[in-house]
């Protein structure tokens, strides 16, 4: 079965990269979709340059949910912090639960239209799935092996970077691979406020009443999210192994 | 030398640990006994200053405990506890390196001291060395955080019930080991446990506790023919009393000088293994043999028994 797997994981990477480096030979396909001439495949733009600038921007949403997130995580595990946890949580949840499409409305008249607005509603999107993930992982640390941790004469701080944390890191890990797929897909509205993405497809594909821009936006996003995630839990397994955290 | 003097742990109004003071002698082993709630945890945890005294203070060989940071403090002191808390994301070597690492040795003189407390500790370092926690059985993790503890040369080791989760024959091969290593490296150790057989075969001294106060405190012979309080003679038992008694004189100690025709003992038997091996062979006397064959003395029936009696 795992042999299966890989090839299906190989096929939809050999998919999504022929379709991005060579969108016109995917014409034929996508021609039945559109009507009166249209074109059937984007061309208001460089689908391989969407396809980047949409990565990039969720990545560094996620660099930023990541530092925040687990910043705040280990805050609020410490004794000294710990009163600071129901606030957090309270924060964290509500950057989850307001629609990204309202931080987009709001902070658009702050920041301009752009990436910025963008990257702060995926920013506060992804926070949650860290966060969480990092109270879990280090409030599950065995009591045993922290009360062994000080006793030995660690430091809080030692006790935190050499057992703590990397004890965490699997669930640490998985909330990260699970705020970035989240804003994968989240992250195509971007485009209302001019954010470079692969939402700009799918817009133009609305605006002109073109199903074959639809589609292809969509599966090219959804494809990125599928095969980030694959490759965020197979680099999960693997940092996991060789750190014997399993 | 340990000096508790009047330690005293509240939490809110409750005095979990009330006004304890003794002296624990330099290279000894000293058991701290108790039903569960006690406070024998946080009487051991306020010498590594896991648990901050409410009132009183910890001297070791005179000093005030709080005169250093307590994780330097920590470092000087070994401590084990039930389930040993052994680091999963790291080897057994490195595991028992930790303190030694800690403290900036160079990484040769880890390395030999590594290796020489596998040997000690009967863990091949071809197979163990580089094996993870949860590749070890039982007995090996205890073991190894017994070395873990032991790495850089702590005259003082605490013990939270450290053969707690152990079956019982693997843990009198555990408790044979502590003893050894008691004499091997001169180490002070303090050991806490509920139970009285453990007490008793590994204590130079014990302490009973009920309700955070210490009730007596003495060589276990001492607690069993002359009990401080009810509860302490509860504690070792009455039915038994005379046998606990007799499994503290060992048959070397206790041997008389003449020859015997009866069955050979070793001299470093107790005397409860005597009699019960006289009453199997239905002999009225035993040969009390050294280690090295030569012949010791004799023990009688009647010599044995006296010795069961208090006074
Ligand atoms: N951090 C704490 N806060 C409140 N009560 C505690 C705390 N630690 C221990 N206790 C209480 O102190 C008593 C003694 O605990 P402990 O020293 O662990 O006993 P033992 O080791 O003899 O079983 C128990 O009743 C326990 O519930
Ligand atoms: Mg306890």
């Amino acid at each position: 079965m795992p042999g299966m797997a890989a090839i299906l994981r190989l096929a939809a990477l050999a998919l999504l990269l022929a379709f991005l480096l060579t969108p016109q030979s995917f014409a034929p396909l996508f021609a039945p979709l559109t009507q009166y001439g249209a074109p059937p495949i984007y061309d208001q733009g460089n689908l391989l340059t969407l396809a980047l600038a949409h990565l990039g921007t969720v990545c560094c949403a996620a660099a930023a949910s990541t530092l925040v997130a687990v910043g705040l995580g280990i805050l609020v595990t410490r004794p000294s912090g710990a009163q600071f946890l129901p606030l957090s949580r309270t924060l964290v949840n509500i950057g989850q639960t307001f629609p990204p499409v309202a931080v987009l409305a709001v902070t658009v008249p702050l920041v301009g239209f752009g990436e910025k607005p963008t990257l702060i509603a995926l920013f506060a999107y992804g926070l949650l799935p860290i966060f969480e993930n990092t109270i879990v992982g280090l409030q599950t640390c065995p009591a045993a092996v922290l009360e062994a941790a000080s006793g030995m004469g660690m430091s809080a701080r030692q006790r935190l970077l050499s057992v703590e944390l990397p004890l965490a890191l699997p669930l640490i890990l998985e909330g990260i691979r699970l705020s970035l797929v989240i804003n994968v897909g989240t992250a195509t509205i971007g485009s209302t406020v001019a954010a470079k993405g692969l939402g700009e497809v799918i817009i133009a594909g609305l605006l002109s009443n073109n199903n074959a821009f639809i589609l292809q936006g969509g599966l090219v996003t959804g494809l990125m999210a599928i095969l980030l995630y694959d490759a965020l839990a197979g680099l999960e397994r693997r940092i996991c192994r060789t750190a014997h955290l399993d | 030398m340990i000096s508790l003097e009047n330690l005293t742990k509240q939490y809110g109004a409750t005095a979990v640990v009330d006004g304890v003071s003794m002296v624990i002698e330099r290279n000894s082993i000293t058991v701290i006994v108790g039903t569960s709630g006690s406070g024998k945890s946080t009487l051991l945890r306020m010498i590594n200053r896991l648990v901050e005294p409410t009132r009183g203070r910890v001297l070791i060989d005179g000093a005030d405990t709080t005169g250093e940071p307590a994780h330097l403090l920590r470092r000087r002191i070994g401590y084990v506890i039930q389930g040993y808390g052994l680091f999963p994301h790291r080897t057994v070597a490195e595991n028992i390196a930790t303190v030694p690492r800690l403290l900036g040795w160079d990484e040769a003189r880890i390395r030999i001291r590594v290796a020489g407390l596998l040997s000690v500790f009967q863990l091949d370092p071809g197979a163990y060395a580089h094996a993870f926690p949860h590749q070890l059985s039982g007995g090996q993790q205890q073991r190894v955080g017994v070395a873990r503890a032991l790495a850089a040369e702590p005259a003082v080791l605490l013990m939270d019930e450290p053969f707690g989760a152990l079956d019982p024959i693997i843990r009198a091969k555990a408790q044979d080991d502590l003893l050894d290593i008691q004499r091997r490296f001169g180490t002070t150790i303090l050991l806490v446990t509920h139970d009285m057989d453990e007490a008793f075969r590994l204590g130079d001294r014990v302490a009973v506790m009920s309700h955070g106060r210490l009730l007596q405190y003495d060589r276990p012979a001492v607690l069993l023919t002359r009990p401080a309080d009810p509860f302490v003679s509860r504690m070792t038992g009455i039915s038994d009393r005379a046998m606990r008694l007799l499994s503290l004189t060992t048959a070397g100690e206790a041997a008389l000088p003449g020859a015997s025709d009866g069955p050979a003992v070793a001299a470093s038997a107790s005397l409860r293994e005597v009699l019960s091996e006289l009453m199997w062979c239905g002999a009225e006397s035993a040969a009390v043999m050294d280690a090295d064959g030569t012949r010791r003395g004799r023990l009688t029936i009647a010599a044995i028994l006296a010795r069961g009696r208090p006074g």
